[in-house]
């Protein structure tokens, strides 16, 4: 067992892990942040994507060890503290671009560090080309990359007030 | 105040404890105490297991005990029931071996469990599991259809000959044969259904539990149908009464068919929690569902239609061998049967059809119901099959489907395999489609795309399905082993806010959300002060669950029963305290009225006095408001439609891509508009999936090839495009909603579509008919072997 200390959504966290744990069962199992699924054993479907230092990671392919000293951000650390959404996961509610909901998590972590990395504009074949590590079997893609695509100048104009 | 009654489109209830990871999967739940179950999974085709020592295992760290098969042979465990009994053509039953929920002695299929360690931790579970020392001895395996009905092929099970789990047939054969033997011309086309694995974005989950103090049972599973579970691994695995056993389905991630069915990891888990007193979680790996999932499709067709000579259809004729995999899962024997050959005659006239199907036996997962199922077969056979009528006639395609139409005038429409269909107009979907496609507007961009060297195809489908799930009676009659009616309770409590308990089951369509509109709709309760309960035996009276697009006709059409049953109580109450006579009391907008006056009462005053019975007819009347309905339809609906495909193959590659894809259904009456196009969305992209890359594969010796994402395709964000929805529809009617369902009609009309707009994109390579799915490594391969040499096509020859 070895120690690894993180900040997850603000918080920090110092919690024993064995040198196999992978980040994503450090975050659902030691820390109770079951927002974040495991769809696979592959790295391919990306419900595990988390932020770390700001960057959109599939915490399936990190060992918690990695992590130490990281600043996490995970799905539940996403809306407000009054719970006022992020204007991704509004834009997400907004054109029903979930259905079962599993993906979700993973999707708009990955679809918020897109939009963050592309204040310049994304076109719609830029934004399914930044999806390919998300796989989603319900919605067909197709309300998510409308989503996405809206969120952007909300999410650009927040960030510039 | 903002409409969200029936026809808005609703922002959906359940998103915001989705959006912000609050969400309760299966997985999510723990217990406390809580073992880690690992099921050793047979790496063989098809063995005799002849020995397994657990001695090395039993002894590692954290582990708790090492269940086999001779511990459940021990304990008197049931094997997993088929939920369907089809007889074959001489009236015998079909065969149904056992299927144990740890093998028994063989292994049948890779991924047939053999083992189970259970630990501590589950990495304990895992560590464990290396240390069984398992014999085997190879027995001959057959891992595909066309093997295993060869002369002596292996057999899967003793006693079952052939492989043949059974030989049915729908249709007059000599009448048939009589057809064709007279007929102008006859178009005969072979083809391959794809197997393919359902793949929910979830894995599968099962958490059992037992209460020492009570003696219950808990099981929290990824279902569809949680009553359906209770009733099957309670009456027939672990023979637990249905009082003491309770089955969850909390949120579940996707389903597609695929978690409608009873596994032997849910059984396992709750068995091991009673033996160990305590619970025993058991998580699929991605790669444990590829090879323990149910898989979908898997059939193998010769279609023949006969035609006369203006290119009306006058009889068809098809032979079908239909993959069950190892053991019969719960609906299997149902699919390549009354929801496959029932559908053949599609939304044409043709007045003759035969159908023989036989099922088989393989070493191989089971193959059950996924999104569609058997519907997206017959329909893929016969839209395949009109357009290759189509070229070899020289008939234009729309005109050939157009003129063999069932007509809008000729509902109801008894077809000659059995269904009767209620509503439809299928020249209106096909003539919004053509328009929203542009389709007359095809060929200049045919020419276009050829100007840039690529092959441009467009291609179409029209189709009707048969879903709500089902009249009981007339499943009844066709071996179904279960009623499928669906409940609902209401309940309306004293401040006149609304519960309701459905027996049908959300995993993605959003019931929390449409449920409550039916409840604005109906009796006028404003939309927040709704809730819709699901998911659990211990909540809701009773339920068939989720599948079939059952939810909204069958479902639905309870919650409108049960309401009916709430208004006529509450005019009771209603007339009692206006001291008017009840034929007089009108219920609209939440009020009851007595007719004519001013005089009036909410539902909140009546549900009042329901619950502070003081002012009160209770010598009539009994106190509360909450109401339960069974309903149990009439008859299957019938959605319908027509899907357009228009992509570009890249003649230096084969990669296709999808350039338009576009959709008009006719799904009955609509409650949330902005739910139903994101269920056809979704399905559409399935069906893309199948016709372009999804294929499971395995080896000739039964080996499971894609068992993997990085194996079996999906399509992702990159493959789909962009997806024109809308419907044009015709009310169901037989049920009090008039709706028909949605959930699968996008994986259902879109495979051909697809196809048919490949072999268009193709047409000049001689291409008469090609496989699903429609890799680039394919068609790369048609390209290069065409006549015309290299890849340059040939000029048209028209």
């Amino acid at each position: 067992m070895a120690q690894v200390t993180l900040t997850v959504n603000g918080k920090q966290h110092t919690v024993e892990v064995e040198g196999r744990t992978l980040l994503v069962e450090l975050l659902r199992e030691k820390l109770g942040l079951t927002g974040t699924h495991i769809g696979c054993d592959t790295s391919q479907c990306g419900a595990c994507v988390v932020h770390i230092d700001g960057i959109s990671v599939k915490s399936c392919t990190q060992l918690a060890l990695q992590a130490d000293g990281a600043n996490i951000l995970t799905i539940e650390g996403l809306a407000d503290a009054d719970g006022t959404l992020h204007p991704m996961q509004e834009m997400f509610r907004e054109h029903h671009a979930l259905q079962c909901g599993f993906c979700t998590p993973g999707m708009v972590m990955t679809a918020v560090d897109l939009v963050q990395s592309h204040p310049e504009g994304l076109s719609e074949k830029e934004i399914r080309e930044g999806l390919e590590g998300n796989l989603c079997r319900c919605t067909g893609y197709h309300n998510i990359v409308k989503a996405i695509a809206a969120a952007h100048p909300l999410m650009h104009a927040q960030a510039a007030e | 105040m903002v409409f969200q009654g029936i026809g808005a489109s609703v922002r959906r209830k359940e998103d915001v404890r989705f959006l912000s990871g609050k969400g309760n999967y299966t997985d999510d739940i723990n217990r406390p105490g809580q073992l880690y179950a690992y099921i050793q999974r047979s790496d063989r085709p098809h063995a005799t297991i002849d020995s397994i020592d657990i001695a090395a295992a039993s002894a590692a760290p954290g582990v708790v005990k090492v269940f086999v098969g001779a511990d459940i042979v021990e304990a008197g465990l049931g094997g997993i029931p088929c939920g369907w009994q089809i007889h074959n053509q001489d009236g015998s039953p079909m065969a149904e071996p056992m299927h144990p929920v740890i093998a028994v002695g063989k292994v049948r299929h890779v991924g047939d469990p053999v083992a189970v360690v259970i630990a501590e931790t589950r990495q304990d579970a895992k560590n464990a599991a290396e240390l069984l020392e398992i014999t085997y001895t190879d027995l001959p395996a057959v891992a595909n259809l066309t093997d295993a009905v060869k002369p002596g092929a292996g057999e899967v099970h003793d006693g079952v000959a052939g492989n043949i789990c059974y030989d049915w047939a729908i249709g007059d054969k000599s009448v048939i044969d009589g057809v064709f033997a007279s007929a102008h011309k006859v178009v005969k086309l072979d083809l391959i259904n794809n197997r393919l694995i359902p793949n929910a974005m979830e894995p599968r989950v099962a958490l059992g539990d037992f209460d020492t103090s009570s003696g219950d049972w808990t099981l929290y599973t990824t279902s569809q149908n949680p009553h359906v579970i209770r009733l099957l691994m309670g009456a027939f695995v672990l023979h637990i009464p249905e009082n003491k056993l309770r089955v969850v389905a909390p949120d579940v991630g996707g389903g597609f068919g695929s978690k409608i069915y009873h596994y032997a990891e849910e059984a396992i888990v709750t068995w091991a929690a009673g033996k160990l007193r305590r619970p025993v979680k058991w998580t699929a790996d991605r790669s444990e569902s590829f090879m323990s999932d149910a898989h979908g499709r898997d059939h193998v067709s010769t279609a023949e239609m006969a035609i006369d000579k203006e290119g009306h259809f006058l009889g068809l004729r098809i032979t079908t061998l239909a993959n069950m995999g190892a053991y019969l899962s719960t609906f299997a024997p149902a699919v390549p049967t009354y929801l496959y050959a029932t559908l053949l005659a599609g939304v044409y006239k043709t007045p003759v059809i035969y159908c023989n199907v036989k099922a088989v036996f393989t070493n191989t997962v089971p193959v059950d119901a996924y999104r569609g199922a058997g519907r997206p077969e017959a329909t893929y056979l016969l839209e395949r099959l009109v357009d290759v009528i189509a070229m070899e006639t020289g008939i234009d395609k729309v005109e050939l489907r157009r003129k063999n139409f069932i007509g809008v005038d000729a509902f109801p429409y008894q077809t000659p395999v059995a269904l009767q269909y209620d509503s439809g107009d299928y020249q209106t979907t096909l003539k919004v489609a053509l328009k929203n496609a542009d389709w007359d507007g095809f060929e200049a961009r045919r020419a276009e795309a050829k100007k840039r060297g690529k092959l441009r195809g467009i291609g179409i489908s029209t189709y009707v399905e048969a879903c709500g799930i089902a009249p009981s009676a007339v499943v009844g009659s066709l071996g179904a082993r279960a009623g499928l009616y669906e409940v609902a309770e209401i309940r309306v409590h004293p401040t006149g806010s609304v519960t309701v308990f459905t027996g049908t089951h959300s995993h993605g369509q959003g019931h929390e959300t449409t449920f409550a509109q039916l409840v604005v709709d109906q009796l006028g309760v404003p939309f927040d002060q709704i809730e819709i309960v699901h998911g659990d035996t211990a909540k809701i009276p009773f339920g068939m669950g989720t599948y079939g697009s059952r939810s909204l006709p069958v479902g639905g059409s309870a919650m409108v029963k049960a309401m009916d049953k709430v208004i006529a109580k509450g005019k009771k109450i209603a007339a009692h305290l206006m001291e008017a006579a009840v034929e007089d009391i009108e219920f609209k907008d939440n009020t009851f009225t007595v007719a004519g006056t001013d005089k009036s009462k909410t539902l909140t005053d009546i549900s009042l006095a329901a619950y502070v019975p003081h002012n009160y007819p209770i010598e009539e009347l009994e106190p509360g408001l909450d109401e339960t309905a069974f309903y149990d339809p009439k008859n299957f609906t019938f959605p319908g439609g027509c899907h357009i495909a228009e992509l570009e193959v890249d003649p230096e590659t084969g990669v296709v891509e999808m350039i338009n894809f576009t959709a008009v259904d006719d799904v009955g009456r609509v409650i949330n508009p902005m739910i139903v196009e994101g269920q056809v969305q979704g399905g559409v992209a399935q069906g893309i999936g199948q016709a372009l890359m999804e294929a499971c594969i395995y080896d000739s010796s039964g080996q499971l090839l894609s068992g993997s994402y990085m194996d079996y395709t999906m399509p992702r964000a990159n493959d789909i495009p962009n997806l024109s929805v809308a419907t044009e529809n015709t009310m169901c009617t037989h049920n009090p909603l008039g709706s028909k369902g949605c959930g699968e009609v996008g994986a259902i009309g879109s495979p051909p579509a697809v196809i048919n707009a490949v072999v268009d994109a193709l047409k000049d390579y001689g291409v008469r008919h090609l496989d699903m799915p429609a890799t680039g490594a394919k068609l790369w391969s048609i390209i290069q072997a065409a006549p015309s040499s290299g890849n340059a096509p040939a000029m048209a020859a028209e």
